[in-house]
């Protein structure tokens, strides 16, 4: 017993390095699985708290761009109203109703964002309180930002379309082949399709957008153009070279999308899994 | 006689104790806010934070510097939603940094009468180097965590050192008391 005293005494300051890095390998892996709740994230009230306040001087140097992109976007509403009202025998039956009720939109500033590193977040300024949760998506008006991965009581951390972990179900406008929305860590501006059928008519320039096969986002939010492709080693699927509609580096206001079936939708997924 | 020249040392140990606090509370502050956002080139961010570490009075004792390194990377982790690899990467350098200042500074360092501020900018700057690389290795193979882009991790970790080797040795020099 003394010994053991004796060696841990001498020991020490290995021992407190070994036990330190070993609580920090320990995080660095739990960053490094998809969704796990996680204990050191910037969603807490501290950071948290930081950066609304630097937020709240420097979101006055972009408003002019935030403003630009707020009049396109009540453009391209406007455009659907009145184009709605032309046909609305056409489209009463489709969805735009029924969206009021399957999916509830909550506004959301950007406080700090990200796209140097491997696995990418965002903090945005609406958490619990406001109703958010894990799981939900993130978009702005140009198109898909990430989904939401912690929250506290008046932040939370949304998981970037730019991450490694992340695996977005996505498809072809044209057409209805799946894939699967990646990233290869190399540029902001690029993102991979992958596991799209070789039978898929892929052009350059094509637009994708989301598949609506997740509890995640609704059917047909942007997400990019068609940059490049090519087969897969195997020879059955492409893999797809996206170009993001949203610059991703520059994003200050989002909307979070509550899938208000989410719930009874994985449990029937869940019960059919069995 | 003794009495006096004890209070001079609670006087010093104090300013030198509210030294480190300012240096770690901005230095933290400077990176979460600032730095991290340069995103150079879009991913050359500078990390001189690891000042902290490397200009720590050396005769204090290890095992609350090797605590405070933790506590210095993982409020940046805070910052960068990163998990653990700014602490990880800090504790390292906190615990390899003893033969780093035996290696850059020699004979000084054994002599224990070291103080930044009288040390020559060439060692200074091969002693930061060291201590960036060591730094910016674990860091980027932790965040990268894939050992098949190595060459990716070995590219972030060659260009993030220049910046901050270069931002280093430039507040060193600036925040550093003038030299009689």
């Amino acid at each position: 017993m003394q010994q053991i005293i004796n060696f841990v005494l001498r020991n020490k300051t290995f021992l407190l390095f070994l036990l330190l890095f070993g609580l920090s390998l320990f995080f660095t892996i739990q960053s490094h699985s998809y969704h796990k709740s996680k204990f050191v994230n910037s969603a807490n009230f501290f950071t948290g708290g930081i950066y609304k306040t630097t937020n709240s001087f420097s979101q006055y140097f972009n408003l002019k761009e935030q403003n630009d992109a707020l009049i396109e976007e009540n453009k391209k509403l406007r455009t659907i109203i009145f184009n709605l009202e032309l046909d609305t025998l056409r489209v009463s039956s489709i969805d735009s109703t029924l969206l009021g009720d399957h999916y509830r939109f909550t506004d959301a500033d950007v406080l700090k964002n990200s796209y140097s590193l491997s696995n990418n977040y965002l903090t945005i300024n609406k958490g619990k309180k406001d109703n958010i949760k894990q799981d939900f998506g993130v978009i702005t008006s140009k198109g898909i930002v990430g989904i939401v991965d912690n929250t506290s009581n008046n932040y939370a951390t949304v998981l970037s379309v730019l991450s490694k972990k992340n695996r977005i179900n996505a498809q072809l406008k044209k057409t209805s082949h799946i894939g699967s929305l990646v990233w290869d860590g190399k540029t902001e501006e690029l993102v991979q399709l992958v596991d799209i059928s070789k039978f898929a008519p892929v052009a350059v320039g094509d637009t994708i957008m989301t598949g609506g096969q997740s509890a995640i986002f609704p059917k047909g939010i942007l997400i990019g153009k068609v940059e490049s492709f090519s087969l897969d080693i195997g020879g059955d699927t492409y893999t797809i070279n996206v170009r993001l509609f949203n610059d991703m580096t520059n994003i200050g206001h989002v909307y979070i999308i509550e899938n208000m079936n989410a719930k009874e939708i994985k449990s029937l997924q869940s019960q059919s899994d069995e | 006689m003794q009495r006096k020249s004890n209070h001079y040392k609670v006087k010093a140990m104090n300013s030198v104790t509210i030294n480190s606090l300012l240096r770690f509370v901005s230095l933290v502050l400077l990176q979460g806010l600032v730095l991290n956002h340069v995103n150079f080139l879009s991913y050359i961010n500078p990390y001189p934070y690891i000042l902290f570490v490397a200009l720590f009075p050396i005769n204090n004792n290890r095992t609350l510097f090797i605590f405070l390194a933790f506590l210095l990377g993982l409020s940046v982790d805070f910052f960068t939603d990163s998990g653990g690899i700014h602490a990880a990467a800090c504790v390292t350098i906190a615990y390899i940094r003893p033969p780093i200042l035996k290696f850059s500074f020699g004979t000084i360092y054994d002599n224990q009468t070291i103080k930044f501020s009288q040390i020559d900018v060439g060692s200074r700057m091969v002693y930061f180097s060291i201590l960036t690389l060591f730094h910016h290795l674990i860091l980027f193979s932790l965040e990268v965590f894939n050992i098949s882009d190595i060459i990716l991790i070995l590219k972030k970790t060659l260009f993030s050192s220049i910046f901050t080797i270069i931002l280093c040795t430039l507040f060193s020099i600036l925040f550093s008391p003038k030299r009689k």
